[in-house]
């Protein structure tokens, strides 16, 4: 494309000269949105290790000098969500290894294998991809709280336990309800791979008498790992981020077992306004786990990103 | 798992006497049957989480539950439907929603096209840039709305700074109710411009190289070509993303709920996502919020619904 010979009939200096201007535009273009992007970023990442007399005084961008520079608000962060970070991973982990097995075996019986209406099913684990949650929430209140307690009847089990405690029996139902939630996708995501494989494969398997247990096993995991890693990530991200589910099924912030997300929005907030430098120290400690998964990944995160959508 | 052997299936008899113990063992065979276990199984736990959610919602919001009474259900009616439509609340918040989506939808695909096509041609470290713009859209809305928070911070945020140095007062930004959903647009379209961009550059790369070459040829220039050529073959691409995003914009509540920490959203940005949660879960109004919550389900299956359509008639479901 950019490397196309010139053409005999144009002027090949002026041509250079109009490619390197336009080249020139499209870098500055370029730099101007890389501070777009990370300026917010930025300023947050700054402003978490000043002081508070910093945080009023000097300009958000500017990182801390000499006496402004302070550990304390990262600290004072930590503490505060320490517990939180275990609360997180712990539901988050085991609802991303469900969601993702689920749906991998979804995505298997949908494609994999053919019968009719599969197209009637697949609209349906469709449509429960984009589905507002606020259709469901009401209903899940209701089911967790009242018609199925499952927190009150295991929270005994989990007090035997070591490292649990009693209360991180309310995570459960929020890890079950991200498992039921996140199969939609976790299955249109291994589809889109699995349609992508070659049908000899499963063919082959099927003329040697393999069971369709026995090609699931022996022949789609093995190869579908990369795509495994790629679900799982994607995910996970998710499912760490999320809100509102949390917000609706743990009761309050000041809870034990509410997880970071839960946390973040009322930390560092006081009657006289909101401490910037803790909120931005908080909020940085609550992406790391996301940022490492993302600076490592970031390819298969933009690939789960662009599946989703068509 | 019902994964019978397969050796000894019926090879269709040509004898009469088909019973009905060979067409059941038939049928048990069938690759249907045999694969039930792999799609039933999420299928029915993913079903009843959101079908049978969704009806159970419905059911709910029919009755007059509130605060601790349960809901009866041996009394339905619409009355909640029509109540909530005659409220001003839900008409400033269906309004709100209108504008956010709009806007919203409409500038991250224009700013996203317009990053892909910047990136698309012979960049350096044009997997570096990618990475970075699509940053925020591996955090929390949680943690952005922390950021945006501190930029839109009235006394000494970033955008204030960068206002009054070209000579302007400082603006509240979320605190005056006739820019605050205008600014949330803005971070919004922050977070996810990166993501139009990565399905905008999907699309480009899946695109033949030559139409480049045939119309530099004819003498098109680059703007033209992308203008005439290329732009109209993301179609697919555009519509996608769209759907992505409106629906997004229908169901946002975790931004504008971490912007206060509390139920109520800045002024004049109640959407109905936020109106929907604090009239239940501040207010205890369960039946009320059930029929906001069918409203916003209705408008999302009006954006879902074209598009599943449309993708089953291009064959590509």
């Amino acid at each position: 494309m950019s490397q196309s010979t010139p053409d005999r009939t144009f002027d090949t200096a002026s041509l250079v000269e109009d490619f390197n201007l336009r080249r020139l535009g499209q870098y500055v273009l370029i730099i101007f949105f890389i501070g777009f992007f990370l300026a917010p970023l930025e300023t947050g990442l700054m402003t978490a290790f000043k002081t508070n007399e910093a945080v009023a005084r000097s300009i958000p961008l500017a990182p801390p000098f000499g006496d402004q520079f302070t550990l304390d608000n990262l600290q004072f962060a930590l503490q505060e969500l320490s517990g939180a970070f275990f609360n997180s991973l712990f539901m988050a982990i085991p609802a991303t290894i469900g969601s993702v097995l689920f749906g991998s075996m979804a995505a298997y019986g949908l494609t994999m294998v053919r019968w009719r209406y599969q197209m009637v099913m697949l609209v349906l684990f469709l449509v429960g991809i984009f589905v507002p949650y606020q259709a469901v929430l009401v209903p899940l209140a209701r089911f967790w709280n009242n018609i199925f307690p499952l927190a009150s009847m295991v929270a005994p089990i989990f007090e035997t336990l070591p490292v649990l405690e009693g209360y991180h029996a309310n995570l459960v139902p929020l890890m079950i309800t991200h498992i039921a939630y996140g199969i939609p996708i976790c299955t249109i995501l291994f589809r889109s791979y699995y349609q992508s494989l070659p049908n000899s494969l499963v063919e082959a398997g099927k003329i040697d008498g393999a069971s369709i247990t026995k090609i699931y096993r022996r022949i789609v995991l093995p190869i579908s790992k990369p795509m495994f890693g790629v679900v799982f990530i994607y995910q996970f991200t998710q499912i760490y981020n999320e809100f509102l589910f949390a917000f609706t099924l743990v009761t309050g912030a000041d809870t034990l077992e509410a997880p970071v997300t839960l946390i973040l929005p009322a930390i560092g907030a006081s009657t006289s306004g909101i401490d910037f430098g803790i909120r931005m120290s908080a909020s940085f400690l609550a992406a790391i786990p996301t940022l490492i998964i993302y600076i490592a990944f970031a390819e298969q995160f933009a690939k789960g990103l662009r599946t989703e959508s068509g | 798992m019902a994964a019978h052997d397969t050796a000894e299936t019926t090879q269709g008899s040509t004898e009469s006497d088909v019973g009905m113990g060979t067409k059941l063992r038939y049928l048990l065979n069938s690759d249907f049957v045999r694969s039930s276990p792999y799609w039933g199984i999420p299928f029915v736990i993913m079903g009843a989480a959101v079908y049978g959610g969704i009806g159970f919602n419905v059911a709910i919001s029919l009755t007059d539950a509130s605060g601790l009474n349960p809901p009866d259900y041996s009394d339905l009616d619409l009355e909640m439907y029509t109540q909530v439509l005659g409220n001003d609340a839900f008409i400033q918040a269906a309004q709100n929603n209108l504008a956010l989506l709009v806007s919203f939808t409409v500038i991250c695909l224009l700013l996203g096209l317009f990053l892909a096509v910047l990136l698309d041609h012979g960049i350096r470290y044009k997997d570096k840039i990618q990475t970075i713009f699509l940053l925020p859209m591996a955090l929390s809305f949680v943690v952005t709305a922390q950021m945006w928070l501190w930029m839109f911070n009235q006394q000494n945020g970033l955008l204030n700074i960068i206002v009054t140095t070209f000579g302007f007062e400082p603006v509240n930004w979320i605190g005056d109710p006739s820019i605050a959903l205008g600014a949330i647009v803005f971070a919004l379209i922050w977070q996810f411009s990166g993501y139009t961009m990565v399905v905008y550059l999907a699309g480009l790369q899946s695109l033949p190289d030559d139409q480049f070459e045939a119309a530099h040829v004819d003498g098109a220039s680059v703007f033209r070509t992308y203008l005439k050529i290329i732009i109209p073959q993301l179609k697919e691409a555009s519509v996608s993303a769209a759907v992505v995003l409106m629906v997004f914009a229908l169901k946002a509540f975790t931004f504008l709920y971490s912007l206060t920490g509390r139920y109520r959203p800045p002024t004049g940005t109640d959407i109905l996502a936020t109106l929907m949660v604090r009239q239940a879960f501040k207010f205890g109004k369960w039946a009320y919020s059930a029929a906001i919550a069918s409203y916003l389900l209705l408008m999302a299956l009006g954006v879902i619904a074209p598009y599943l359509y449309y993708q089953y008639r291009q064959g590509s479901l």
